[in-house]
């Protein structure tokens, strides 16, 4: 750990004027990322804004098109336990209780979980050479241990996963993330917001530095007839995924109006495929569909040594997870 | 002596201060002035450092010296005063020795700074040269260069294979019945949630008080006084608790070392502990590849035993464990061939972890033997019973006692094994397929000398103490049972002091030996101070001056005449009468080896699993397990069933989470974090049961104590497996069993 600042920021603005004005700052929300990363010697901040005292930001609030807006430092555990959350958005309560541990739940806040970074081994490993930490070194992955690794969407200079729980929900609910920042504020689209490694694996996300998220905005749909989330992992809880599917479906006469499949572990953001859940409107909600909708999901998937397993592992999963939410599992 | 305490579940008697946090553990006491340790290590497997560049971290505020190679003080010349009790044949790893790297992650720097945090910071800005070397650090690329292990002390406990007897190979050929496989187990690391550190006290010119974390405060007494060359009676080690160590314990690790080395150097107190990454660069239970060829004839009999195990060592050491001993110790067979070799590799040296050998060796064995009863077309209770027996073929001796039939009879009928359909694949539940698998455990019942004494005082108080140590097991609470027990004492009178190398001698725990050691030591102790009593008792009434020993009673914590000729005599006044106001019994705990050397001494097992299998995922989860353990006589069975609980929740490890692994290309660990190293979780966790069968065995020692600390672990892992076999019909022999070994896929590989 190296030595640095520490600044608790009264008001949103003056933590983004704040980290605007130094490169080497960063913002620390519940501290169960950030703080590894800096003890790995991964992370070296010169400056900590602490974002934890700002007013306004850790709410719950229902929004007047009948969504509901998710405050960047309401606690993971919270948004899962809230009531409205449970009632109509219970495929994103699923999602962030199948995540971490208890006690990791009620101190990471909804933008840290957004922010986190990936659990690449190497990544971690500061004797080791990794693109995302240093961008020039290389990638230890390919060639080396790679079972938690990307099968889709990867690139040349890095095959890390997004590890998240909380964000295959949001992808699927087509959130939206409001971001206050030296040049005003915007919206940015939940799957725009995460980015595929490319040749730039250092960045994992479209945010600017200087920039802070504020919110998360759902929309009305919550899929709270038929959804399923799935994960599956190396133990039962406590592991991040190797292959995770949020699916949320709307059925009507026996056919399937509108379908959401994200799937978390296999790529550098949670992954969705629109050609994957247009291919399934109108159709019957079987297995066969199902396996065609994996299939054009999953098209392009490549294995590396010790992840293949995983390509036909999420093709199961994925028609595994539609039919539970579907109800049409035993 | 009448059984009170003994056999009752008395509550530990240590688990308020653990629970409470009262309990202070290595790294936990303060001393005035104490400076912080923190070690840097090195990042390549194998070659030599050009330069360490020191000079940010020298500059950082706080920091007071940075040893390495290159400056730090001489220590002993000879490398057999760093043999440790549990050095394999060979050298012993010595820190900062020289320039060379022999293993990645070896200790190369160590910062001393007035705080922790300075230096850690500091250790951060250390960069190193090297001059690498191609490495080796992968078993299975070198498995046909492994040879013969070297012989040492070490192979005392721990001998090689006997000698082949008959023709294995050929008759295993001609053999109407059939199994074999080959079994790969991955390199495991101990993960004892209190990780490693020594607060070395400095008291004075060559005299040191050191709060270690081992287990054997004696063990690292002697490495210390022999390393440092320092009179024995300057050195005293303390280890009162210890959260947990699993035979990581059973050497003294390298903060030992370095926080001594610096604390000498400086002349002040130095505390220097491991961060998680560190508990990666040190022993570990070896890779090992296993194969094995059984055969039986027409009516299930076996005939032949082909048993062979390459582990990995390191470069300096000669690390062995027993492998491949098991199988005929368990099953007669008059034709067996069991071999045990050694490749050494670019790596730090293995070391014991829990029931080191067999938990490897019976994976293997009782795989093959599950297999052979299919072939064999048996139910493998039956097959088992069909090989029973009460001789152990090794050695040719009976066992002192044997209860594993009876394991067999009730853990079958909790598990209700009667209702199983042998057919694999033929039991489900929706998308999960059920397996039943069984496996049995065995062993060895050792007991070493040990020393202990009692003390009584004037308030009627007992206080034991031997140098022994209670790394969770419980020791703390049986001895205390003993004692009361032997002593005729209430149990709240009686106390049981362990953990401080001032204490009397006692050998390193571990090999589940420590209960009947340290138990007889007790004993004995005990037994002094009832003489030493009488012998009082005989000058202060005249009652008592014709009594001999055996008349009388020694009860309600006083003497009492069996025929009642007089009113009994308080240990309160005995003790009183004295000078001193105290008695004291220091004696030693001799094995009997006159009645011990003409049996075999072991614990036996017998485990049911059940498994449910997801049929799509190959995700395997244990959802019930009995384990039935006839390990003599039961202590505490509290305590008791506590380690056959841990045992069984290793075995689920050891089948289905753990492994360290590690990426040949810089002979690293690449998961050396508890994030990434699988150890269960409560959710892993079903439902447990434990049954114990008692064995009254007066060979193995006095009060008929085994020793329960392997034996809960040993068949867990083949019972697995062989419940997974059952649910899917496909031998997983490659641990641990994770679901991308289960399922069955064709990927396009890149
Ligand atoms: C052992 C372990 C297991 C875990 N398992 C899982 C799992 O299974 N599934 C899962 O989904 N997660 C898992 N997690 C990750 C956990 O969810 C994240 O650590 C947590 O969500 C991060 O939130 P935080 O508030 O603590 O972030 P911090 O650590 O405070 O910050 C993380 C990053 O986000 C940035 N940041 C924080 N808030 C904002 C904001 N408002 N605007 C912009 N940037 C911001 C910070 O600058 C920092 O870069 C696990 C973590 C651990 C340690
Ligand atoms: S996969 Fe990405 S994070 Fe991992 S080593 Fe390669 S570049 Fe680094």
């Amino acid at each position: 750990m190296n030595s640095f600042t520490y600044t608790a920021a009264p008001d949103a603005n003056t933590a983004a004027a704040l980290l605007t004005a130094d490169k080497h700052a960063q913002l620390i929300a519940g501290g169960t990322n950030l703080l590894d990363l800096m003890k790995e010697n991964v992370a070296q901040p010169a400056a900590l804004i602490d974002i934890n005292n700002i007013d306004g930001l850790d709410g719950i609030t229902t929004l007047d098109n009948g969504g509901l807006r998710l405050g960047a430092l309401a606690h993971n555990a919270d948004t899962a336990y809230h009531p409205l959350v449970e009632q109509k958005y219970p495929l994103l309560a699923k999602a962030i209780l199948s995540g971490a541990s208890a006690q990791l739940r009620n101190m990471a806040t909804n933008g840290g979980n957004m922010m986190q970074r990936t659990r690449c081994y190497y990544f971690y490993d500061t004797s080791t050479p990794c693109n995302k930490r240093e961008p020039g070194t290389g990638c230890s992955a390919i060639g080396g241990y790679n079972r938690i690794h990307a099968i889709l969407g990867a690139s040349d200079s890095c095959i890390a996963t997004f590890p998240s729980d909380m964000c295959n929900a949001l992808a699927a609910l087509d959130a939206t993330i409001n971001v206050t920042g030296p040049e005003g504020d915007r919206v940015i689209a939940f799957t725009d917001f995460h980015r595929l490694p490319g040749d730039e694996p250092q960045l994992d996300n479209i945010l600017k530095h200087g920039e802070l998220i504020t919110s998360i905005d759902l929309p009305k749909n919550g899929f709270e007839k038929n959804y399923a989330y799935l994960k599956l992992r190396d133990r039962t809880s406590y592991a991040f995924a190797l292959v995770a599917i949020a699916t949320g479906l709307e059925l009507q006469d026996g056919l399937i109006k509108n379908a959401r499949i994200a799937c978390g572990g296999l790529a550098h953001k949670p992954w969705r495929k629109p050609e994957a859940e247009d291919y399934l409107i109108d159709k019957v909600p079987i297995k066969e569909n199902f396996e065609a909708a994996a299939d054009i999901i999953l098209n392009g998937a490549m294995g590396y040594k010790d992840n293949a397993f995983k390509i036909e592992l999420a093709k199961r999963a994925i028609v595994r997870n539609c039919l539970t939410a579907a109800n049409l599992n035993n | 002596m009448q059984q009170k305490y003994i056999g009752q579940p008395v509550s530990r008697v240590d688990g308020e201060a653990k629970v409470t946090g009262s309990a202070k553990y290595a790294a936990e006491f303060n001393v005035p002035k104490l400076r912080y340790g923190y070690v840097v290590n090195s990042t390549i497997a194998k070659g030599k450092i050009i330069k360490i560049n020191l000079e940010r971290a020298m500059a950082v505020q706080g920091v007071i010296k940075i040893y390495t190679h290159e400056n730090r003080p001489s220590t002993a010349w000879l490398s057999f005063n760093y043999a440790d009790m549990d050095a394999p044949p060979g050298k012993p790893f010595v820190p900062m020795h020289n320039n060379k790297i022999v293993y990645n992650g070896q200790p190369i720097a160590m910062i001393v700074a007035e705080t922790f945090e300075q230096a850690r910071y500091a250790a951060s800005l250390v960069t190193v040269e090297y001059d690498k070397e191609e490495h080796e650090s992968d078993l299975h690329a070198h498995l046909t260069e492994a040879r013969l292990p070297k012989k040492g002390l070490a192979t005392l406990l721990k001998p090689g294979p006997p000698k082949p007897k008959g023709e294995a190979e050929k008759i295993y050929e001609a053999s109407p019945v059939k199994a074999a496989g080959t079994f790969v187990h991955g390199i495991e690391h101990h993960n004892p949630m209190e990780m490693f550190a020594s607060t070395v006290v400095y008291e004075g010119e060559k005299k040191l008080t050191i709060f270690d974390k081992t287990q054997g405060t004696i063990n690292c007494q002697l490495y210390v006084a022999n390393v440092f060359g320092l009179p024995f009676k300057n050195v005293r080690v303390i280890s009162h608790y210890v959260g947990g160590a699993f035979g990581s314990g059973l050497r003294p690790q390298y903060q030992l070392f370095l926080a001594v080395m610096a604390s000498l150097d400086l002349k002040k107190s130095v505390r220097l502990s491991m961060n998680r990454h560190q508990m990666f660069t040190f022993g570990h239970r070896p890779a090992t590849v296993q194969k094995t060829k059984f055969g039986a004839n027409d009516v299930g009999k076996i005939q032949a035993i082909n048993h062979e195990s390459i582990g990995e060592t390191s470069q300096f050491e000669d690390y062995t464990e027993i492998v491949v001993n098991w199988a005929n110790m368990l099953y007669p067979s008059p034709n067996t061939k069991l071999q045990y070799k050694l490749k050494p590799l670019d790596v730090a040296s293995p070391m014991d972890m829990r029931a080191p050998g067999g938990a490897t060796g019976l994976h293997a064995v009782e795989v093959t033997i599950d297999e052979l009863a299919y072939q064999a077309k048996m139910d493998p209770v039956d097959f088992r019973l069909l090989n029973y027996t009460d001789m152990d073929q090794t050695t040719e001796k009976p066992y002192s006692s044997k209860e594993l039939k009876e394991c067999f009879k009730q853990a079958a009928d909790k598990f209700g094994w009667k209702n199983r359909n042998p057919e694999p694949r033929s039991m489900r539940r929706n998308h999960k397929l059920i397996g039943w698998g069984i496996a049995t455990g065995i062993w060895e019942a050792m007991q070493l000398p040990t020393r202990a004494e009692a003390v009584l005082t004037a308030d009627g108080k007992l206080t034991v103490s031997s140098a022994t140590s209670d790394f969770g097991t419980g020791t703390y609470t049986v001895m205390a049972q003993i004692a009361a027990d032997c002593m005729g004492m209430d149990l709240a009178d009686v106390s049981f002091k362990l953990g401080d190398s001032d204490m009397p001698f006692a050998p390193i725990s571990g090999g589940s030996f420590t209960a009947a050691s340290t138990g007889t030591a007790v004993q004995a102790a005990c037994l002094g101070l009832r003489k030493k009593l009488l012998k009082k008792a005989q000058k202060m009434v005249a009652a008592f001056t014709e009594a001999e020993f055996d008349d009388i009673d020694f009860t309600d914590s006083g003497l009492h005449l069996k025929n009642n000729s007089g009113p009994p005599l308080s240990y309160r006044e005995i003790v009183a009468a004295t000078k001193e106001k105290t008695l004291k019994s220091k004696n030693m705990g001799w094995p009997n080896a006159m009645k011990q050397r003409k049996f075999t001494r072991a614990t036996h097992s017998a485990v049911f699993v059940e498994v449910e299998v997801d049929e799509d995922f190959g995700i395997v989860k244990v959802t019930r397990m009995v384990t039935a353990v006839a390990a003599g006589k039961i202590l505490n069975p509290k305590t008791a069933r506590s380690q056959i609980l841990g045992g069984m929740v290793w075995g689920i490890s050891k089948a289905l989470r753990e492994e360290s692994v590690m990426d040949h290309r810089f002979g690293k660990f690449m998961n050396d974090s508890l994030a990434e190293y699988h150890l269960p979780v409560n959710a892993d966790i079903n439902d447990l049961e434990v049954i114990f069968v008692e064995e009254d065995d007066k060979i193995v020692n006095d009060l008929g104590i085994k020793g329960l600390g392997e034996i809960g672990l040993v068949a867990v892992p083949p019972a697995i497996a062989n419940a997974v076999f059952h649910a899917t019909g496909k031998r997983v022999n490659d641990l641990p069993i994770t679901m991308d070994k289960v399922m069955d896929y064709a990927s396009p590989l890149v």
